[in-house]
Order: structure tokens, then sequence, then C-alpha cells
């Protein structure tokens, strides 16, 4: 009785009021979806696992921004800075640690931890500071600036922390894969164990935010964002609550920048500049902020647009991506998902499938 | 003759600094401190400021005339952006945010597109002069004072003017700025068009202090808004003199002894430390001051 009891509130909460599609259609096409995600390595070559494993990797990044941003109206810049901290955080304990442990637990977890910390250190800066609205904004880009500034200059030997050299401009390089060690099983992810990995975590994090957002801790967050003051009268600690969506959100951000550098065993500076850190704006922006699946749709279709036109040759891709950010918050504010996913409720006249909604008021500023 | 020598080096890294904050921020002292647009493409429209100039000047134009065509021509670019894009945000901090990000992107993308990673600079104006050894340069210090200039040409525009009080009384309250005969539509396309002009000539002014690119904004883009975010919406134009001041003399400081990261390092955390402890900045508490005592 009682395990029916946690399975059914379980379930209440990955289908509540802030959720993202509950019909027994939504369901279905998600599982075939998945499937056909684990299908994936089996019907295409190595290179596409490859290539698709790192456009996943980006998605934790872009799902932390949805959350603080769809859910509680807070644009952060941050999110670049963190993923670069996190790769550098995984980098260094690993290039220092894979020789004497031959794991990267703990560098896997450095990773995600340290990020999330600084995290926390300026969200409560931020917030227990009464910063709000675009002041935050503000403030997070210029700590990305000054962090890929400060990475920039990092070259030459009395930059190394221990084995790592943290290599300036040109950035670090040996990044061992990730190898996790759990209960005597040693394990390498790399290529398709790697891609397998990263779509586990995914599925993982997906049905964690989806839980969270429903959760009471979740309703109180997405009225934080709708109505900070109202929310405050009522009793509730923004900035508490606001602090913790920001720590979850430079977790995420670190835990991509972490499968980023294992994937590609480098990072430099540059991936926190300017130019990188608007992409997942435009992600965000383009997909409907305001739901985690629209985000990681539009993530990936984006993705792959942007290099089907780089590898074809053309250099409009950035062009492209900021007319379409340009236009996207001029005529459809509330993301280019949501109303399609509106559109086919009503024609398949199911209640709510794939409707994401993480608040339904208007636009604030 | 030493410690002259050593204090007016001291002085020049100070104005040198406080000079930067102050004309990076020019423009965006308006677009953002006054019309409530946080305009991203900020370092853009200097970039194409200081393309006017370069192109002027290889054309054959006079510097000077050059960076007053400049001014001319992204004060044009500006209204038009205006009329297209700009006035559907205004008032709404974060959506005039991203919508001008996107703009940033396709202005400096397509620069790039256009005429390449970068352009010609311009040699030095105005030559050099030596004091106890140590060369200086004439340009950076005629810097400093048309940035004074032109700030407090701005603040006369706005606060002494006819036309500055009809901008401000639109900004502050558009309807009721429009019940009493004020053309707020004009206004707005007017105000805008001086911020991205004034952005236009701080973008050309620096021109011949680095290498043009289609990125010769991004560098711009922190300082701007940490000067008017730290200075507030109170007053913003003088607001804008005390924070670069105050922020360009932190900033000079470590530079000086710890190199320009750390400088820059230190801009941010003074920035954050003002926010916290004064939430409307440096403007919003003399005026609460202001106010007390009387």
């Amino acid at each position: 009785m009682k395990s029916k009891n946690i399975f059914s509130t379980l379930a209440s909460r990955l289908n509540g009021p802030q959720s993202i599609g509950h019909s027994p259609v939504f369901w279905t096409i998600f599982i075939i979806f998945i499937v056909l995600l684990f299908c994936f390595p089996l019907l295409f070559s190595e290179y596409e696992v490859v290539n698709l494993t790192y456009f996943f990797s980006n998605l934790f990044l872009a799902m932390g921004l949805s959350l603080i941003w769809g859910c509680s109206d807070i644009l952060s810049f941050g999110q670049m800075a963190f993923f670069g901290l996190g790769g550098y955080a995984y980098g260094i304990i690993g290039i220092n640690l894979i020789g004497a442990v031959s794991n990267t637990n703990l560098a896997f977890l450095g990773g995600i931890l340290i990020p999330m910390a600084f995290a926390a250190i300026l969200g409560y800066f931020l917030f227990y500071g009464r910063v709000s609205g675009v002041y935050v904004t503000i403030i997070t880009l210029v700590s990305t600036l000054v962090f890929e500034t400060f990475m920039a200059q990092t070259a030459g030997p009395q930059w190394a922390i221990g084995k790592a050299l943290l290599g300036g401009y040109n950035g670090m390089t040996n990044i061992p894969s990730i190898q996790l060690q759990i209960f005597g099983l040693n394990k390498i992810f790399d290529g398709i164990p790697l891609y397998y990995f990263v779509l586990i975590l995914l599925i993982a994090v997906y049905f964690f935010l989806r839980y969270l957002v429903n959760s009471k801790y979740g309703n109180s967050l997405v009225a934080t964002g709708s109505n900070t003051l109202r929310t405050e009268m009522l009793g509730y600690d923004i900035r508490l609550i606001q602090v913790i969506a920001f720590a979850i959100a430079g977790a995420l951000a670190g835990l991509s920048g972490v499968i980023y550098v294992a994937w590609g065993h480098y990072i430099t500076p540059s991936t926190m500049g300017l130019t990188t850190a608007a992409l997942p704006v435009i992600w965000v922006a383009v997909g409907g902020r305001k739901s985690i699946l629209a985000t990681i749709i539009s993530a990936v279709v984006l993705q792959y647009f942007a290099q089907y036109l780089s590898v074809t040759g053309s250099e409009y891709a950035f062009v492209i991506l900021g007319a379409l950010l340009m236009f996207v918050v001029m005529y459809v504010p509330q993301g280019v998902i949501p109303p399609i996913a509106n559109y086919l409720n009503k024609i398949g006249k199911k209640r709510s499938v794939g409707e994401p909604v993480c608040h339904e008021e208007g636009e604030r500023t | 003759m030493d410690v002259l020598a050593g204090l007016f080096s001291t002085v020049y890294i100070y104005l040198d600094s406080i000079a930067f904050l102050l004309l990076s921020a020019l423009g965006l002292i308006i677009i953002l401190g006054m019309m409530g647009i946080t305009n991203m493409a900020h370092g853009e429209f200097m970039m194409l400021g200081a393309y006017t100039a370069v192109i002027g000047t290889q054309a054959g134009l006079p510097f000077p005339i050059s960076i007053l065509l400049a001014t001319v021509v992204v004060g044009l670019f500006g209204m038009i952006l205006e009329r297209l894009v700009i006035r559907r945000f205004y008032g709404n901090l974060l959506q005039s945010l991203v919508a001008t990000w996107g703009i940033s992107l396709l202005i400096s993308q397509g620069m790039l597109i256009a005429l390449g990673p970068s352009l010609p600079s311009l040699p030095m104006p105005l030559g050099g002069f030596k004091v106890g050894g140590h060369a200086y340069a004439t340009y950076r210090i005629v810097l400093a004072l048309i940035g004074l200039m032109v700030l407090l040409l701005t603040w006369w525009l706005f606060n002494r003017t006819k036309f500055g009080m009809r901008a401000r009384a639109t900004m502050q309250n558009a309807e009721i700025a429009q019940a009493l005969g004020v053309d707020t539509t004009k206004m707005y396309l007017i105000v805008f068009g001086i911020g991205s002009a004034l952005a236009g000539l701080a973008g050309a002014l620096y021109v011949p202090t680095t290498v043009i690119g289609p990125f010769y904004g991004t560098s711009f883009l922190a300082p701007a808004f940490v000067t008017v975010v730290v200075s507030g919406g109170a007053d913003v134009i003088t607001g804008a003199l005390l924070t670069s001041i105050v922020l360009g003399i932190i900033e000079g400081s470590f530079s000086l002894t710890w190199g320009t990261t750390i400088g820059r390092l230190a801009l941010l955390i003074a920035t954050m430390l003002i926010i916290r402890v004064l939430p409307t900045g440096i403007s919003g508490y003399i005026a609460a001051r202001g106010e007390r005592k009387r």
C-alpha cells in the first residue's frame, strides 16, 4: 500500500502544475523518443554519435538556464563561467590524480561541486544583497568576462596547479576521459559509452528538474519569478529560494563543462567569451524558456543547424542566430515551441499534450 | 623632481582609467540610464563609430572630421534601429537586453563577413611629451578632456534646455508628457539617436589606441555597464562622472601594482560591493542624503 502511495505522489509531482506535458500521448511519444535515442549508436556511425554527445553535453547548462530564467526570471550570463570553472576544475583535479588513483571520481565531483559553490557564493552576494532583474544579468556578465580575461593570461609555467598547466589563451590540454570507479568497477567513458553515460545522466537530470519544479520548492520558485514582492509578503524567504536555484543551475553548467572537457580533452578561455555566452541564451529563448523540454529540443536543433551551416562553408551561422534571437524576442517572446505545442493540443483535443508552462502570466521586466 | 615625475605618472594612469570608463559609458548613460534599454549592442555601436572613423580617414578626411562623421553616422543608425526594433522594449530591461544581444551578434558577425577580421589601425595623433624620463601620449590627456566636455554638454542639454526638460519628462512619464503636448514618439527617437551618436563618438575617439576589428566594442561593454549601473538612476549624468572617478582610481591603483587583469577584477569586486551597500547607486545615495539634509 505504502509503496503505491509513494509512486502516486511521485507521479503527481512529475505531472504537477508547472509541468511539461502530462497526457498518455505525450508520455508515449516521450518513451518512443528515448528508445530511439538509445538505439542511435546502432543506426548511425560513431562520428554521428560523438557529435551528438557534444550537443548533449551543453544541455545540462541549457536546462539550468531554463530553470533560473524561465521559472524565476533570473537571466544569468554566469553560466558560461560556471561551465568553464567546471571544465578547469575537472581538468586540474583529473590531470593530477589520474596517475595516482586511475579514476576521475574526485575530478567529476569537483567539476560539479566547485562551480556550485561559486554559484552559491555569487548568488548569496546578489540575492541577499537585493540585487535584482537586469543588474543580476550585468554582474554575472562582468564576472564571466573577468574570469575569461583571467584565464587568458595564465600562460607560462608559473601558472600550473600540480601537474596541470593552465596554458593561458591556448588552454589546458591532455585532460583525461571520465573514468569512474564504483564498487570495484572501473570504467572509462569514451566514444559510445560516453554517449550512453551522458544520455542516462540527461534523462536523470530532466526527471530531477521536472520533479523539482513541481515540488513545494518549485512552486515557490515560480511564485518568486511571477511576483517577487507578493511571494515575500506571503512569508517565503525569496533570497534563499533564488540562491538555491542559482546554485543548482551553476552545478548543471559545471556538469556541462566537465562532460565537454572529458569529451574534447581540452578547454580554452574562449569557451567563456561573449559570443559563446550568447549561445545558451539563444537556445533557451528560442525554444521557450519556461519549458525545460522545449529548451532541450531547441538546443539540439539549433546546434545541428549551426554545425550544418559551418560545415557547408557558410559564415552566416552567428548572423542568423542573432537575427533569430531578435525576432523571437520581438514577435514570440514566450519562445517558438510552446505555441506549437498549444496548436497540437487544439488539434488533438487532448488535455495539455507537451504543454510547457512555468508560469502563465504575461512578460515582466 | 623624481617625486613629481612619479606623481605625474600616477595621475596620468588614473586619468586614463577614468577617461576610459567615462567614454565607454557615454552613450549608455542615456540609453540605459535614462531610457531603460539594456543596450547589449552598445559595444557594436562603438565599433561602428570606429569603423566609420577609420574608413573616413582612409578616404582622406582629417581625423577630427572623421570622428564627427562617425558621430553622425552612428546616430542615424541608432535612430533607424529605434524605429524598427527598440521602441517595442521601452521600460522592459530584460527583454531589451535579449533583443539587443541579438542585434549585437548580427552587427559584429555581419561586419566580420563584410570587412574581414581587422582594419588597418591609425597612428596616434598629437605626438607625446616627456616627464622625468618617461614618455606620455598627449592624445590620452586630450581624450580625458573631451570625455569631460561631452559629459558637461550632455548634462547642459538635458538639464538646462527646453528640449532636455521635455526629454526627461518623456522618460519619466510618457503619458503625462504626451498629455502636455510633447511629441513623445519623436522624443524617444531623438534621445536614442543622441545616445547612439555619443557611443559612436566614443568608439571613434579610441581608434588610435588599439586594433580595430569587428569585436572592438567587446572590451568597452563591461566598463560601460559597470559605470552606468554603479552610477544609478537618480541623476545618471553627474553620477557617471563621480562613478568613473571612484572606479577609475580603484582600477588604476590595482593595475599599477598588480597588472591590468587584477585591475579589472578589482573593478568588478568594487562594483559588487557598491551595489550591495548602495542599491540605488552612487547618484541615488547622494540624492537621498540631499533630501535628508533638507
